[in-house]
């Protein structure tokens, strides 16, 4: 197939083609579909939210300059408050927990029995299915009145009286840690997998970008953001909301590239 | 085997791994068990008599027919499949030719760039979406599906070109070298040699590139508005909730018909979709 197309195309000394002979045209051509839907959807949006922030704009309303007063007014709200120190709670116990459970898993799975490639495949699942729809089963799973978990404590005589998961505040983050965790145990198994199973443990730079879990940290900033911007209609505070979890976010970031970079060169 | 190292193999290894699968799986039985029970035993409180939640005796299809007969949910999944096809096809696209010239080419800036598309991955969406929602709205495409086909790629992107780039960092030079010296430009070895050779790794960032953009929730609920143009996520969560009450029956069967594409389309790469995930596909 391919030498009857190379053949095919004789184009050869067109001027275009030989121009792409050259390394730097050709990495800009090659470069030039990402930088457009990047530079059109991430970085002109991501400069316009910026700008947003420090505006008063709301739902209909132009907004007018006003400086840092979003960020000021959110750095005040204690809601806002409850929002970081939960984000950071939240990321941490689930990452210990992810990463302890994650080894222990990795641990039973690195070693040959039977029907060790279907155990592997299926483990994989909670990860894979989508996240809002799997949530609903785990939010059935912990309702108050038909709750299976209360039925089952009950049944195995742990409880005699009914536990309202989602009913009690720190039940409630529990249960969400719990339902994160649960998500996320499979990956962290299978990626410390590779890790025992290969003879040099090479860390891939794309597991670094979705394992570690800097989506995991936006999620309750987030949860707030979208309250607040599309919810009540106040976009510029929605926004400045989000651009306050930034400098974490960043942070982040270059801890994972200096890790890279350790582990590429070495 | 003596008999001491078998009860510890299965109080060390058997028993937690059995643990840890039902833990991990269980919800996916519940949501199997409670699309198939009729309403009646569903709506049972837990300490009720004779209450068998583990089992039906009265399987029933009725809240799949609700789905499909009260609720748009073909609708829903055509549109979920269609969104989701074309923006891993734009993104792999993108991200395999960036790859390339990141990992492969002689450039000023190559590396600092590989660099800036990275944090492009950890700008969050919800900083984007307000002013996304504007772009959308210039560009007339509020409520199309190419609202999403064009804003998937902005998460898709930085995630394939960097796993495409340690896929092509993996490929010898010589390998291309050896075309050049054929007589093939740079451009074709690139297309009829080095591609070829990284076909794995595109279908690794494929497969999870198609299971992102078909969970993808933020977008999907700002951008889409009529009934009949939302994705499964969204659909299900906004028409089967109404205010307080949950249609748990019809939830579930739209949570578990909703896996089932990416469960399929996993089932069949699950070798590819690992080694992506993990890294081990440099071998």
């Amino acid at each position: 197939m391919a030498v009857t197309a190379v053949s095919g195309m004789g184009t050869r000394s067109t001027p275009r083609l030989r121009r792409l002979e050259d390394e730097r045209w050709l990495a800009m051509a090659l470069l030039f579909p990402t930088a457009l839907l990047l530079g059109l959807f991430i970085a002109y949006p991501f400069i316009e939210g910026v700008l947003l922030a420090l505006t008063n704009q709301r739902v209909g309303i132009p907004g007018k300059w006003v400086g840092l007063d979003n960020f000021i007014k959110v750095w005040n709200d204690s809601i806002f408050r409850t929002s970081v120190w939960n984000t950071f709670w939240y990321t941490g116990v689930t990452t210990v927990f992810k990463l302890a459970l994650g080894l222990w898993l990795a641990m039973l799975l690195n070693r040959h029995f039977k029907g060790k490639a279907i155990v592997r495949a299926f483990i994989l699942l909670p990860f894979i299915i989508p996240t809002v729809l799997s949530t609903f089963a785990w939010k059935w799973m912990f309702d108050p009145t038909f709750s299976v978990i209360n039925w089952s404590l009950f049944h195995l005589g742990i409880i005699t009286q009914r536990i309202n998961w989602l009913g009690d505040p720190d039940l409630a983050m529990a249960s969400i840690i719990t339902v994160n965790i649960w998500r996320g145990v499979p990956f962290f198994a299978i990626s410390l997998l590779a890790g025992l199973q290969t003879i040099s443990p090479e860390l891939n730079e794309a597991a670094a970008i979705d394992g570690g879990g800097p989506a995991n940290a936006t999620h309750l900033f987030a949860t707030y953001a979208y309250q607040i911007g599309i919810g009540t209609g106040l976009l510029s505070e929605g926004a400045a909301i989000s651009l306050a979890m930034f400098p974490f976010l960043f942070l982040i970031v270059v801890v994972q590239l200096l890790y890279i970079r350790r582990v590429e060169t070495r | 085997m003596i008999e001491g190292a078998l009860w510890r193999k299965w109080v060390f290894y058997n028993i937690p791994l059995i643990l840890f699968v039902f833990v991990l799986l269980f919800p996916f039985y519940w949501m199997i068990i409670t699309t198939f029970r009729p309403d009646g035993e569903l709506y049972r409180p837990w300490n009720a008599a004779n209450y068998m939640p583990f089992w039906t005796n009265n399987p029933t299809i009725e809240h799949i027919q609700y789905l499909f007969e009260e609720t748009n949910f073909g609708r829903w999944m055509m549109n979920t499949m269609f969104i989701a096809t074309v923006s891993t096809l734009i993104s792999l696209f993108c991200g395999v030719l960036a790859g390339y010239a990141l990992a492969r080419l002689n450039f000023p800036y190559a590396g600092s760039l590989g660099t800036v598309i990275f944090i492009t991955y950890l700008v969050p969406q919800t900083l984007l979406f307000i002013p996304l929602a504007q772009i959308i709205r210039n560009f007339e495409l509020g409520d199309t599906p190419w609202s999403l086909i064009l804003t998937y790629p902005t998460f898709l992107i930085p995630f394939c070109t960097w796993l495409m780039m340690g896929y092509f960092k993996a490929i010898p030079k010589e390998l291309e070298e050896c075309a050049r010296i054929d007589g093939a430009s740079r451009w074709k070895a690139m297309v009829y040699i080095i591609i070829p050779v990284a076909v794995p790794g595109i279908l690794s960032s494929g497969i999870i590139a198609f299971t992102l953009s078909w969970n993808e929730f933020i977008y999907a609920l700002v951008f889409l508005s009529s009934p009949d143009q939302k994705t499964v996520p969204v659909g299900v969560t906004s028409e089967l909730i109404r205010g307080d009450v949950f249609f748990w029956g019809p939830l579930m069967a739209g949570a578990l018909l909703g896996s089932i594409p990416v469960a399929i389309v996993y089932s069949f790469f699950v070798e590819h979709y690992v080694s992506g995930l993990t890294g081990s596909v440099k071998g």
